[in-house]
């Protein structure tokens, strides 16, 4: 069985961002992660390719510096790595979903695909699905739960108010995690070492045929969600405390 | 200079036969437009009187779509056969669980480009404000394309009346399910509740609650503000709560008028899921706890004095 993992390369949450101009950011002092759902992902491959025997490969559309997350995937147990480098992370999912196809028609057929739900960065939650038209398979996104039968998937997620959905599929087909379906490994220092020798093939965006200037989304504009700058502390015993509380909310705020 | 006024369709959610609130907010984003609200029903009649009162200028019933295991891949080429049908410029709908994956699924059949869960949404100029880098920016993303497609955050524009015409009419689609993927089941364990994203006022609670048991003290404060119960990672990390009602960064992203931090220290991965709320309350014993810096009102004390005394109050 040969699984592929699409994996982002994003700024770790704990840090600040700050804003560049009008519509950047700076990245020069952030400190990079793999995306964090994209690590249920990695698990999940891993294990299964652990207990049914075949390979994972792991597909990463970024910057250079993007080889610092390839390497954290490969020390989980990946087996070898594809980089699709660009000199810009660019908004539009519909070219990542393009040259993450391309990648995986040059490589040859994939059995599964797993993604992680969404990027934490540009929180578009569209690569799966684009990934899926473009390779003309099935996709189930927000999936907590996966177990394979011979040619069918059945997966779980989450369809709201806390409900759930079993949903079975023809396989190939494209996998969105989240949090709930794995616990994520972490590597051991055998395997950091391991990982430096494993293969990571390199291939410039544009030799796959896309061409960055198709991209159908701009950013015009990024500001800081404003900080709030701290709370008003209510005063007296309990009973006074949320009296107030009951009050402001009512009368000040008109939320209740 | 008269702007030009798009045809815009907008999916109307239905929840125990009326219009979901979260859908009037969505007719509020598309107003000013040639509003055709695509309502999943056979006979959507009894909404007129609704869907008018909030600018809807036709109503079209969708035919053959009430199944709740219908495959979202079906839906999704109905509505694009709809798009066709009424020559649509802009489709919008509700950025909750059902929304955004259907959406998802349009824009990639179309391959036209996505605005998913924003705060503001300019139909003429291709424009809407989301969320980028986990609640800590707001960016302003300009689409090219033809069909502007585009999900509104629950609760994150107001409502407003605006009354239309409304005028009825039933639309029955060709499209085909590729048949490749079948919902098998559906489990509705915790029916009946809430959504999460889509309530107007959150109570979450964090390490602090202790048990599962003790989210019952949550459980009823919200029933009493008409509400829904989230957690912290810790108090889902420590199996107090189910992953479904985790609010942070691996969570739930939400934006209710109020939400009420209780035993939460205030990390910024949790912020992440909650920062753009309207008014944020948080309950700490602990009077240097981060979250105070970065909220609202705050009352130091023991949540299961302040919570019990707060629901009563209600
Ligand atoms: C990649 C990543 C993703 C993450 N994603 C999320 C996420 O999605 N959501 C999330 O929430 N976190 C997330 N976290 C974790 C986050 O960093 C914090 O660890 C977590 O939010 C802490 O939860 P807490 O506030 O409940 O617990 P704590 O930080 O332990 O805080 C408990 C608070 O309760 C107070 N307290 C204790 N007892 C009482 C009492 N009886 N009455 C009143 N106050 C009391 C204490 O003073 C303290 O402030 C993530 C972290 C990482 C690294």
């Amino acid at each position: 069985m040969k699984i592929f993992v699409c994996v982002k390369h994003v700024p770790d949450t704990a840090n600040n961002i700050t804003v560049a101009g009008e519509d950047a950011y700076d990245d020069s002092d952030v400190k990079f992660i793999i995306n964090p759902y994209d690590e249920y992902a990695l698990e999940e491959a891993v294990s299964i390719v652990e207990e049914k025997g075949g390979e994972v490969v792991v597909i990463v559309v970024g910057k250079d510096a993007a080889s610092t997350t390839i390497r954290s995937a490969l020390a989980m147990g990946v087996d070898r790595a594809i980089h699709i480098k660009t000199d810009s992370q660019f908004l539009d999912s519909s070219l990542t979903a393009k040259a993450l196809k391309a990648a995986m028609d040059e490589d040859g057929f994939g059995d599964l695909i797993f993604t992680g739900k969404g990027s934490v960065d540009t929180e578009g939650f569209q690569t799966p699905y684009r990934l899926a038209h473009a390779l003309g398979v099935p996709v189930v996104n927000d999936v907590s739960d996966v177990s394979l039968e011979d040619d069918r998937v059945r997966v779980t997620s989450e369809i709201g108010c806390g409900a759930k959905q079993v949903v079975e599929m023809n396989s190939p087909c494209v996998i969105g995690v989240t949090k709930g379906l794995n616990e994520p490994r972490y590597p051991k220092v055998m395997q950091v070492m391991k990982a430096k020798k494993k293969e990571i093939k390199e291939i410039v965006l544009s030799d796959l045929g896309i061409d960055v200037d198709e991209g159908k989304i701009f950013m015009e504009k990024l500001v800081l969600v404003p900080e709030r700058s701290g709370a008003k502390l209510l005063e007296g015993s309990v009973d006074d405390q949320v009296t107030e509380l009951v009050r402001v909310l009512k009368e000040d705020e008109k939320v209740l | 200079m008269a702007q030009t006024v798009n045809r815009t369709g907008v999916l109307i959610e239905i929840e125990n036969h009326q219009v979901k609130e979260t859908s009037l907010g969505v007719l509020t984003a598309a107003a000013g437009q040639e509003i055709y609200a695509l309502v999943p029903l056979d006979d959507a009649s009894g909404l007129k009187e609704k869907l008018a009162e909030y600018g809807v200028d036709h109503i079209v019933s969708i035919k053959g779509v009430e199944d709740d295991k219908i495959s979202p891949d079906l839906l999704a080429r109905i509505l694009v056969t709809a798009v066709k049908e009424y020559g649509l410029d802009a489709l919008l709908g509700t950025a909750g669980a059902a929304g955004k994956d259907l959406f998802a699924r349009i824009g990639a059949i179309l391959d036209e480009p996505l605005l998913s869960d924003c705060v503001q949404v300019d139909i003429p100029g291709k424009k809407a404000v989301k969320s980028h880098f986990s609640g800590k920016t707001f960016a302003t993303l300009r689409v090219t394309g033809i069909l502007f497609l585009c999900t509104v955050r629950p609760n994150a524009i107001e409502a407003v009346t605006a009354p239309a015409e409304g005028q009825l009419m039933t639309f029955e689609s060709d499209a085909q399910d590729p048949g490749w993927m079948k919902i098998v089941e559906l489990k509705k364990e915790s029916g009946g509740k809430r959504d999460l994203i889509e309530a107007p006022i959150v109570i979450s609670g964090g390490r602090a609650l202790k048990t599962a048991r003790n989210f019952e003290m949550l459980d009823a404060c919200a029933d009493k503000l008409g509400g829904a119960v989230g957690a912290s990672r810790a108090a889902v990390d420590a199996g107090y709560a189910p992953h479904t009602i985790q609010v942070g960064q691996t969570g739930k992203t939400v934006s209710p008028r109020l939400y009420i931090a209780c035993g939460i220290s205030g990390a910024v991965q949790h912020f992440a899921g909650m920062k753009t709320s309207k008014v944020i309350v948080a309950i700490n014993e602990d009077k240097d706890a981060p979250i105070f810096s970065k909220c609202d009102y705050g009352i130091v004390g023991n949540i299961f004095d302040v919570v019990p005394a707060l629901t009563q109050k209600l």
